[in-house]
C-alpha cells in the first residue's frame, strides 16, 4: 500500500541551522493496517506525515502509493488517495463556510469539480446521517458557520470529512493533542470506529505513548529521522507503556527528561 | 440635489459596484490584496473605446474590455503563484505595466466617444431621455451579475474558489489546486473591473487614462460601507451589501460635493475616499479597545 523508501528531508541546508528532519527513513505498511507514529520532539514525526501528504517535498527517496509513485506529487493531487485530520482543529476545516459546505469540499477529494451545485438535497441527507452518528447534535446544523463549533467538535467533523470519500490512506498528526481529556477521548474512540468500518490504511501520529499501543495495530518509533523500533502483533499486545519507556530510553541511549510522553 | 444628479450617482454607483464585487472577489474570498485594479478599470475603458471608435459594435466592444480586464487578473495571479512574487507586489507591477499598455492601447492620453453607437444608445427605446436610460440599462447588469456570481459561488469549482481563499491548506489537502483557482478568481474579479471600466467610458464619453485612479480605493470603500449597512455572512447577501455599498456611497459623495457649504470640490475626491476607508479600517480595532476598557 504505502511504501516509503530512503526518505530524507533536511531544513536550512548548508547553514547554521540545518537540520536533518528525515535521514533515509524507510516504511512498507500493507493495506487496511492502522499505525501508529510516535517519538520525542524533532524526531520527524511530523515532518514524515507531511513528507507522505506532499506539504514538504522529500531531498531524496521514494514514495509510493499502491505501486504509484507520488514522490513528484503536489498535494492536491496527492489528496485523491490521502485523507488528513491536522493537530490544529481549525485547520482541518474552513471557518467561513458552512458546515454542509465543507462536508461537500470533502465529497469532492479527488473528483473534478464542475459548474454542478456544489450542495444538493440527497447530499444534505448524507450529512446528516453521518452527523448523526457523532451525537453532538450537529445533524441539525447543517447551515451553520463550521467556525461556531468547538475543537473537538471541528475535529469530529473533520473525521468524518476524511471518511466521505473512500481514500487509501488516512493521515492523523496529533489530532487528539489540541483537545480537552474527555473530547480527545471522544475523538479518538470516533477515530476507531471509522478507521474499522472503512478499513482504511491509517498513519496516526501521537504523543502518547499510552495512545500508540491502546489504539491501532502497529506501532513505529522514530528517533533522527529513522524508524528505530516496529512492533505488532502477539509483540506489541504484551507491551505496556514501561517496556515501551523502556525501549524508548535504550534506543536514546539516554534518560527521558520529557515528561510528556508520560502523560495521557 | 435635482433629479438629474439624483440619477447621475446612481448611475455611476452601479457602475462602481461591478468594480465594488470585483474587489469583494479578490479582497474577501480569495484574501488577495489586488491593486491591479487600478489598472484594470482604464485598461477596460480604453480597449471598449478604441473598439467602439473602430466601428465595432457596443456588445464586442464591452465583451472584450472584460475580457482584457480577465487577462490583467490572469498575469497578476501568475505572477504570485507560479513566480512566487507577494501578492500586493504582483499587483503593484502589473498595475504599473497597464499604464503604459493603456497609453498604447488608447494611443494617447484619451479616447472620446462622441457620435459613437454605445451599449445605451443601443438599448435606448423611443421617448425616454437619455440620463434614465443608462441607470435602467446599469441596473439590469448589474443585477444579473450579482445573481450568476452568487449561482457561480454555489458551485462545486465556486466553492473550491472560496475554500482556496479561506483555507488554502485544507483546501490542497481536499484536492483542490489552489493556484488554479486563484487565478480563476483574479481573471474574474478583473474581468468585472474591466467590464466596469467599459461603462464607464460608455456613461462618461469616453475613455482617458487618469480615469483609473483611486478606483481600489472606492472599490474598498464600497466594500465596507455594505458590509457595515448589511452585514451578512451568506454569500447571496454579502454580494447584494456590496453592491448597496458602492451605490449608497456615490450618493454621499454626491451629496457632499453638492454642499456648497462643506467646500468640497470635485477633485476632493480621492481624498474623501482614502479617508473614509481609512477610518472605517481603524474604527473597528477602536470599538474593541473601548469595550477592553469599560470591562
Amino acid at each position: 500500500m504505502l511504501s516509503a523508501q530512503q526518505l530524507a528531508i533536511t531544513f536550512n541546508p548548508g547553514t547554521p541551522i540545518e537540520n536533518r528532519a528525515l535521514r533515509g527513513l524507510s516504511l512498507d505498511i500493507p493495506t487496511g493496517q492502522f499505525v501508529t507514529v510516535i517519538g520525542s520532539n524533532g524526531a520527524g514525526k511530523s515532518t514524515f506525515l507531511n513528507a507522505i501528504s506532499g506539504d514538504i517535498s522529500v531531498d531524496s527517496g521514494r514514495l509510493t502509493i499502491d505501486n504509484t509513485d507520488v514522490t513528484r506529487w503536489p498535494v492536491w493531487q496527492r489528496a485523491q488517495h490521502v485523507a488528513r485530520v491536522f493537530q490544529d482543529p481549525m485547520a482541518g476545516t474552513c471557518e467561513d463556510l458552512t458546515i454542509e459546505e465543507n462536508m461537500a469540499l470533502a465529497q469532492r477529494r479527488g473528483a473534478g469539480r464542475g459548474l454542478s451545485r456544489a450542495v444538493t438535497a440527497p447530499m444534505r441527507e448524507v450529512f446528516r446521517e453521518r452527523l448523526a452518528t457523532l451525537g453532538l447534535g450537529l445533524e441539525t446544523r447543517l447551515a451553520d458557520r463550521i467556525g461556531l463549533l468547538s475543537g473537538g467538535q471541528r475535529q469530529a467533523v473533520s473525521l468524518l470529512m476524511a471518511a466521505l470519500q473512500p481514500s487509501r490512506l488516512l493521515l492523523l498528526d496529533e489530532h487528539t493533542a489540541a483537545l480537552d481529556p474527555r473530547t480527545a477521548d471522544f475523538v479518538l474512540q470516533l477515530t476507531n470506529r471509522i478507521v474499522r468500518e472503512s478499513g482504511l490504511t491509517t498513519l496516526m501520529v501521537t504523543h502518547s505513548m499510552r495512545q500508540a499501543l491502546d489504539v491501532g495495530d502497529r506501532t513505529v518509533m522514530l528517533h533522527q529521522g529513522q524508524v528505530v523500533l516496529d512492533v505488532s502483533g502477539e509483540e506489541r499486545a504484551r507491551m505496556d507503556v514501561r517496556d515501551l519507556l523502556a525501549m524508548f530510553e535504550r534506543v536514546r541511549g539516554e534518560q527521558l527528561a520529557d515528561d510528556a510522553l508520560l502523560l495521557g | 440635489m435635482s433629479l438629474f444628479s439624483v440619477l447621475g450617482a446612481f448611475e455611476i454607483g452601479l457602475v462602481f459596484s461591478l468594480v465594488a464585487l470585483g474587489v469583494f472577489i479578490s479582497f474577501r474570498l480569495l484574501r488577495f490584496p489586488d491593486l491591479t485594479v487600478d489598472g484594470s478599470f482604464p485598461l477596460g475603458g480604453a480597449v471598449c473605446a478604441v473598439l467602439l471608435s473602430r466601428g465595432v459594435d457596443a456588445w464586442t466592444a464591452t465583451a472584450a474590455a472584460a475580457g482584457a480586464g480577465a487577462l490583467a487578473g490572469l498575469l497578476t495571479g501568475w505572477l504570485n503563484v507560479r513566480l512566487k512574487i507577494m501578492d500586493l507586489l504582483a499587483s503593484i507591477l502589473v498595475m504599473t505595466a497597464l499604464y503604459s499598455i493603456n497609453l498604447r492601447v488608447m494611443d494617447g492620453p484619451n479616447v472620446p466617444l462622441i457620435t459613437e453607437p454605445t451599449l445605451f444608445v443601443l438599448l435606448q427605446p423611443e421617448g425616454l431621455a437619455d440620463y434614465v436610460v443608462r441607470p435602467l440599462v446599469l441596473l439590469v447588469i448589474v443585477l444579473l451579475i450579482k445573481f450568476a456570481l452568487d449561482a457561480f459561488f454555489a458551485t462545486e469549482r465556486g466553492l473550491a474558489i472560496r475554500a482556496t481563499g479561506s483555507n488554502p491548506r485544507m483546501a490542497r489537502a481536499q484536492g483542490i489546486n489552489t493556484g488554479a483557482m486563484l487565478l480563476l478568481g483574479m481573471a474574474i474579479s478583473n474581468a468585472l473591473v474591466g467590464l466596469a471600466g467599459a461603462l464607464f467610458a460608455q456613461t462618461q464619453g469616453g475613455a482617458d487614462i487618469s480615469m483609473g485612479i483611486g478606483t481600489i480605493v472606492i472599490g474598498l470603500a464600497a466594500v465596507i460601507v455594505g458590509e457595515s449597512i448589511l452585514p451578512a455572512r451568506r454569500l447571496m447577501w454579502a454580494t447584494l451589501a456590496v453592491v448597496v455599498g458602492a451605490i449608497v456611497y456615490r450618493f454621499f459623495i454626491a451629496l457632499a460635493l453638492n454642499s456648497d457649504f462643506i467646500g468640497l470640490k470635485a477633485q476632493d475626491l480621492n481624498l474623501i475616499t482614502a479617508v473614509l476607508v481609512g477610518v472605517a479600517l481603524v474604527l473597528p480595532r477602536l470599538k474593541g479597545r473601548l469595550a477592553k476598557k469599560r470591562a
